[in-house]
């Protein structure tokens, strides 16, 4: 294949230098830091990223609900939101395993929250939908070029919220509003309770709660991010981080000499591009298949393929 | 650079929205006018408002099929153009003016609009109420690169351009299209690029799915073709970034 780690001018192991934020941070803490550096730097005036219920609650002006109550939202549901301080960066750092659409703000962004200059976290799905906005700005007017810093996260599958719920009160048997984090890992699914019980669930459990969506994604490592992070290859609490672009490449220049990461090379650490390689290849192998299934999916009716 | 192509626009029923998104380019139209393309005729931006023989001619509106000028006009306009670009949601789908009725003032026998595709072949769609200034500025970039480029260029250009050709099989657009061809077959990954696409607010993202007022959805399209899930090219997007900078690069 070859392809499958998408373009990159570097790739290295990093954890960020900042304490308090790897108290928040899912991995490495990459995410929160280079928009906490982005924002102290000018880089950019704001970044959308996943919320929850407690942040609303005290920020109500910078998210945008969906149809529910605020006594209908669950914990654990991401809520789409704009952030413009360190301590909000923090109220929304770590994985949410489930949908947030990150990208229902980013026109909005630059309308009623007044940025100019947006950093925007998401999947692999997501940064598509960022560059073909930017390419194809069929209604989004005046936004790509507004477009300062889009960071992707790895992604090998998402959950509906409803998914989530199962697998954690149903298969974990865990209260959802008990649990302090959650992470997929070394091939099982763990929860970590907020009273320090640990539950794993073998991956094979969480399949069938997958988006089905998901099962059509050809990207693994945000091919398409300026720079693009996650877990995997690198050692326990450090992150695996792609620079992509001529911006992820300046701004990842400035935050290393500003001294916001320490960083191993990657090919020091274990277990390495070997596995990140590996785990690309092992999904996108997989959905192709489920891409040429769908091709002969009735008889004689296909259903619909939507990459041109 | 001698080598312009010759550019017409056609103004049918339509709110002059495309116009102004259009003219929206500013700095962009002045050079894409003074490098690339010889406007023959429009009506508010170019003295010539007659149809003529061009290579490319963008049409906004649609066509009131009780209007005799109307249907002439389009007629005329795919007669005498090479490229044929349906400019804005009602060309390509009717969009709002699919709510008429007739009875309007001055005219009130005019109660029937068809999107421009009912009745000519059209090669191109943008789609959007209104089209984005970014929106027209890349296809006019990439039409001329398709006309006037060198090999790579052109093939570039019809890279770009094939989801924008393909997009003229349909002649009417919904809410609905997210329902029935993405949400329905299963392709729906939650990015929420149609929600902020639609024009009139009309979706919302419930636990990550598009949920339409649809009563509020004006018909113009835009969701659907912003959607990741309905059409996306791996060739193309991947190369987003030379791509801008290609596109920047000859508005300088
Ligand atoms: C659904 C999903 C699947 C993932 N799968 C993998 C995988 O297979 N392999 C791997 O190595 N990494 C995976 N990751 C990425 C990993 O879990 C971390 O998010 C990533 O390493 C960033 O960690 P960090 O410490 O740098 O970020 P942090 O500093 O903790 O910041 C994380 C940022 O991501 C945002 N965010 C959280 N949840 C979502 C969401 N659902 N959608 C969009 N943005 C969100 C947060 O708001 C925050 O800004 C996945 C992430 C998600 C959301
Ligand atoms: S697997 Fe692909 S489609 Fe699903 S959430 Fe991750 S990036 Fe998006
Ligand atoms: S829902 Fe909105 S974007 Fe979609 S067709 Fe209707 S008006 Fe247009
Ligand atoms: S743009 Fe497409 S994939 Fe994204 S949320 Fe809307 S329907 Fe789903």
């Amino acid at each position: 294949m070859g392809a499958e780690l998408g373009k990159y001018k570097s790739c290295v192991s990093a954890r960020t230098t900042d304490k308090e934020i790897l108290k928040f941070s899912q991995d490495g803490g990459i995410v929160t830091s280079l928009f906490g550096f982005a924002l102290d730097t000018g880089i950019i005036d704001g970044a959308i990223v996943a919320a929850n219920k407690e942040f609303y609650e005290k920020n109500p002006s910078k998210c945008i609900l969906d149809n529910s109550n605020f006594e209908m939202i669950e914990p654990w549901r991401p809520i789409p939101a704009v952030v413009n301080t360190k301590a909000e960066l923090l109220a929304a750092a770590g994985t949410k395993y489930n949908i947030s659409p990150n990208v229902a703000l980013l026109k909005e962004a630059t309308r009623a929250f007044g940025l100019d200059k947006i950093g925007i976290v998401g999947t692999p799905c997501q940064m598509q939908a960022v560059r073909k906005a930017q390419l194809y700005p069929i209604g989004f007017r005046d936004v790509g070029a507004s477009i300062a810093l889009a960071v992707g996260i790895f992604c090998m599958e998402n959950f509906p919220y409803q998914g989530i719920l199962q697998l954690v009160e149903d298969h974990a048997a865990m209260k959802l509003d008990a649990v302090k984090k959650m992470e997929i890992g070394k091939g099982k699914f763990w929860v970590y309770g907020k009273r320090g019980q640990v539950v794993s669930l073998p991956l094979k459990v969480t399949h069938k709660y997958e988006q089905p969506g998901c099962h059509v994604c050809l990207d693994y490592v945000a091919n398409l991010g300026d720079i693009s992070t996650g877990s995997v290859g690198s050692p326990d609490g450090w992150s695996t981080v792609f620079v992509r672009s001529k911006i992820g490449d300046s701004v990842w220049a400035k935050a290393m000499a500003a001294g916001v990461f320490e960083t191993q090379p990657i090919e020091k650490v274990k277990p390495g591009l070997e596995l990140v390689t590996k785990l690309a290849n092992e999904k996108i192998t997989k959905n192709k298949k489920t891409l040429e299934g769908r091709a002969t999916f009735g008889v004689g009716k296909a259903l619909r393929n939507p990459y041109i | 650079m001698a080598d312009k192509i010759t550019v017409g626009y056609t103004h049918l029923s339509g709110c002059t929205g495309c116009t102004v998104a259009l003219a929206d380019n500013y700095g962009g139209l002045l050079t894409l006018l003074d490098k690339y393309v010889d406007l023959k005729y429009m009506p508010t931006l170019a003295d010539a408002r007659h149809i003529q023989k061009v290579d490319v001619s963008f049409v906004e509106g649609s066509v009131c099929i009780n209007d005799k000028l109307a249907v002439e006009e389009i007629k005329e306009t795919r007669e005498k153009s090479a490229v044929v670009v349906a400019l804005g949601g009602c060309a390509c789908y009717g969009n709002i003016t699919r709510f008429g009725r007739g009875g309007q003032q001055n005219q009130p026998q005019h109660e029937a609009y068809l999107p421009i595709g009912d009745l000519i072949k059209v090669d191109v769609y943008i789609p959007g109420c209104a089209p984005t200034p970014q929106m027209i500025r890349n296809v006019a970039v990439m039409a001329y690169l398709l006309l006037k480029g060198t090999k790579e260029q052109k093939d570039l250009a019809t890279k770009f351009l094939t989801p924008l050709m393909k997009a003229t099989e349909t002649t009417s657009a919904c809410f609905c299209d997210l329902m029935v061809k993405v949400i329905n077959q299963s392709l729906c990954m939650g990015c929420g690029s149609c929600a902020a696409a639609c024009p009139v607010n009309a979706i919302t993202m419930e636990y990550g799915k598009p949920q339409g007022e649809r009563d509020l959805c004006i018909k113009c399209g835009a969701c659907y073709n912003q959607c990741p899930r309905a059409w996306y090219s791996f060739d193309v997007v991947d190369n987003y970034e030379a791509i801008n900078e290609a596109i920047m690069a000859a508005l300088q």
